[in-house]
């Protein structure tokens, strides 16, 4: 495989992974809560890095996965206090998280392979260089493998839960009263997008990860009202971002995530604007016809009158 | 200890930068509580990391890191992004966490690929730039604290001249309007304002991290009163003493990063002022709630009676 092949993959891979809990996070309204679970997972990396010594353990996603969760639950605690507004809460959790990681890296720079440059950033053109090796056997990069075992567990989770998931999103009063459980279903989100927030992270890097995950959902929110299709159409849209992206970034030799979010910022706007249903355009073309209408009636009222 | 800590307080370069993280911390204190009080507390940071594609872009057109054109740069790539954000939230459906997030993320994906472009093509002047990310306090120089300094009273001067419109704006925009105020000039005034705070904020503290400064100082103060003139004044005070603590604290310790190292503070009020505060703190509530429940089976025992 050529190495701009191999690099392709892994940005399609970790775009959709990525996009795939960001659908429901889109029609949540939470994603925000996800702007802060991909800066705090990195506090995560640091601790788990501190007792496992290795930066491809397992238990070094596993750790960092449940900071995220970790994160969901106490801005929740802080939002259940009622002291402060909902998005206060999410904007003291993670500086305070994110400082303390920081703060870490520095210190023990000198003993620890982890550049917070990198964690921030990430850098895709690294990745084809990170080899899977098993008996002897290359197997390509670990990147890839780490991110279609993270993308299949997303996967399997809509697979299995997409009732739960749905009938949560759009009326958690009545899921709740059907006897699902909307809390259960909503932390089970959440570690989905920690484990993906985790595992996309050397990669993407932890702030580009939130673009991953809203941008091309929120095109296809643009675009449908059907969530059959929405999920589709995310599918597409992180396809075309990343392979776009990828060839952006060769072409112009920049950074590839930065290029795609940038992409995924460009093609997102432009569905924004254009779209034929929920778009810019037709917005302002609908509260035209709603005036003009609004002046007939006034009209024939008038002349009613006389 | 002692003397070392005497010895830093002496020391001319400490008192440059506690300085301006201190006026710094108190102006974010100020604005931010206009901020937090109606709501948009996150904005601040997509508004943040929005600025990075400006200083880039700015850097590129002198070609020298000259702090006021990249900071105008920052200025100009904030307010841009505060327009989408606002466009998108407000015209259509797109609610308005997804238009922080999308513009945040596309945002600094411009910036970082404008800075590595620029790393690419070297020249002697652009080490540093990525500073910006992280911020770096110990860089303050004299000019900038002075380039604080003026645009900061001017800010607060603005707070002060249109202190009866934010307030009646911040607290019902619908009455505000009937009133004859303009919502469309108060509300980009004080975006406008937000915007210009975080670009102060941005050499210092970095863009990662500024928007704990705008949120932490108002939600701290907003929990020891319910008058907007104390939240502004004590907002102003726990974001100056936050900026000088963190400050001295990262002097003081080895390799302690100057922006993180005021976050946690900031935190550390936060906290306090959520568990402490005597009338709608944590643990005052749970006494009061305690002490409810007890009335109330007091008066069914004494119905029981």
């Amino acid at each position: 495989m050529s190495m701009i092949f191999e690099i392709t993959l892994v940005a399609v891979v970790v775009a959709v992974a990525c996009a795939l809990p960001g659908v429901f996070l889109v029609l949540r309204g939470t994603t925000m809560v996800s702007d802060a679970i991909t800066h705090t997972v990195l506090l995560g990396i640091v601790l788990a890095f501190f007792i496992t010594q290795d930066l491809n353990s397992p238990l070094l996603m596993i750790g960092a996965t449940l900071v995220g969760v970790a994160t969901v639950w106490a801005i929740e605690a802080l939002q259940q206090t009622k002291l402060l507004s909902n998005d206060a809460a999410i904007g003291i959790i993670f500086p305070l998280f994110f400082s303390i990681a920081i703060i870490l890296i520095t210190r023990y720079a000198g003993n620890v392979h982890l550049d917070v440059d990198a964690v921030l950033m990430g850098e895709l053109a690294f990745s084809p260089f990170r080899r899977l090796m098993f008996l002897g056997m290359d197997l390509g990069p670990r990147a890839l493998w780490t991110m279609l075992i993270i993308l299949f567990i997303n996967c399997l989770f809509i697979f299995l839960f997409y009732k739960e998931l749905k009938i949560t999103t759009f009326d958690a009063g009545f899921a709740a009263a059907l006897g699902f459980s909307p809390v259960l279903v909503h932390y089970g989100l959440m570690t989905i997008v920690s484990l993906t927030a985790v595992g996309a992270y050397d990669s993407v890097g932890s702030i580009l990860v939130v673009g991953f995950m809203v941008g091309p959902p929120l095109a296809a929110y643009l675009m449908t009202n059907k969530l059959h299709v929405m999920i589709a159409l995310t599918v597409l849209m992180a396809l075309v971002n990343s392979v776009i992206g990828v060839q952006l970034a060769f072409m112009l030799d920049t950074t590839i995530a930065g290029m795609i979010a940038v992409v995924t910022g460009v093609t997102t706007l432009t569905v924004f604007v254009f779209s034929p249903k929920k778009g810019l355009i037709k917005a302002f073309l609908n509260r035209r016809k709603e005036q003009k209408k609004m002046d007939q009636r006034l009209k024939t009222i008038e002349q009613a009158g006389r | 200890m002692l003397n070392q800590i005497s010895l830093l307080l002496n020391d001319y370069t400490f008192q440059i930068v506690a300085l301006g993280t201190g006026f710094l911390g108190l102006l974010s204190g100020v604005v931010g509580t206009y901020a937090t009080l109606r709501k948009e507390s996150l904005l601040g940071d997509a508004l943040s990391h929005a600025a990075l594609p400006g200083i880039g872009i700015g850097f590129i057109l002198i070609q020298r890191k000259e702090l006021s054109v990249l900071l105008l740069g920052a200025l100009v790539s904030g307010l841009i992004a505060t327009v989408i954000i606002q466009t998108m939230s407000k015209k259509t459906v797109v609610k308005l966490d997804s238009a922080l997030s999308l513009i945040l993320s596309s945002f600094f994906g411009l910036g970082l690929v404008i800075l590595t472009s620029i790393q690419n093509n070297p020249n002697a002047q652009q080490a540093g730039l990525s500073n910006f990310i992280f911020g770096q306090a110990s860089a303050m120089l004299l000019s900038d604290v002075q380039l604080i300094g003026v645009v900061g009273l001017g800010l607060l001067a603005l707070v002060a001249l249109f202190w009866k419109e934010f307030k009646v704006f911040t607290f019902d925009p619908m009455f505000a309007q009937t009133l004859g105020f303009s919502g469309k000039i108060i509300e980009s005034l004080m975006s406008t304002m937000i915007v210009v705070t975080i670009i102060l904020g941005l050499e210092s503290v970095g863009v990662i991290l500024i928007s704990a400064l705008l949120i932490g100082p108002a939600v701290a103060a907003r929990q020891w009163t319910n008058r907007l003139s104390v939240v502004v004044l004590l907002a102003a005070i726990i974001g100056f003493v936050s900026g000088v603590t963190g400050t001295f604290i990262s002097s003081l310790g080895e390799r302690i990063p100057t922006g993180p190292a005021i976050v946690v503070v900031v935190s550390s009020f936060v906290f306090i002022s959520l568990f402490f505060s005597p009338k709608r703190g944590i643990i005052a509530g749970h006494y009061a709630n305690k002490k409810r429940q007890k009335v109330f089976m007091n008066q069914i025992q004494s119905l029981e009676e």
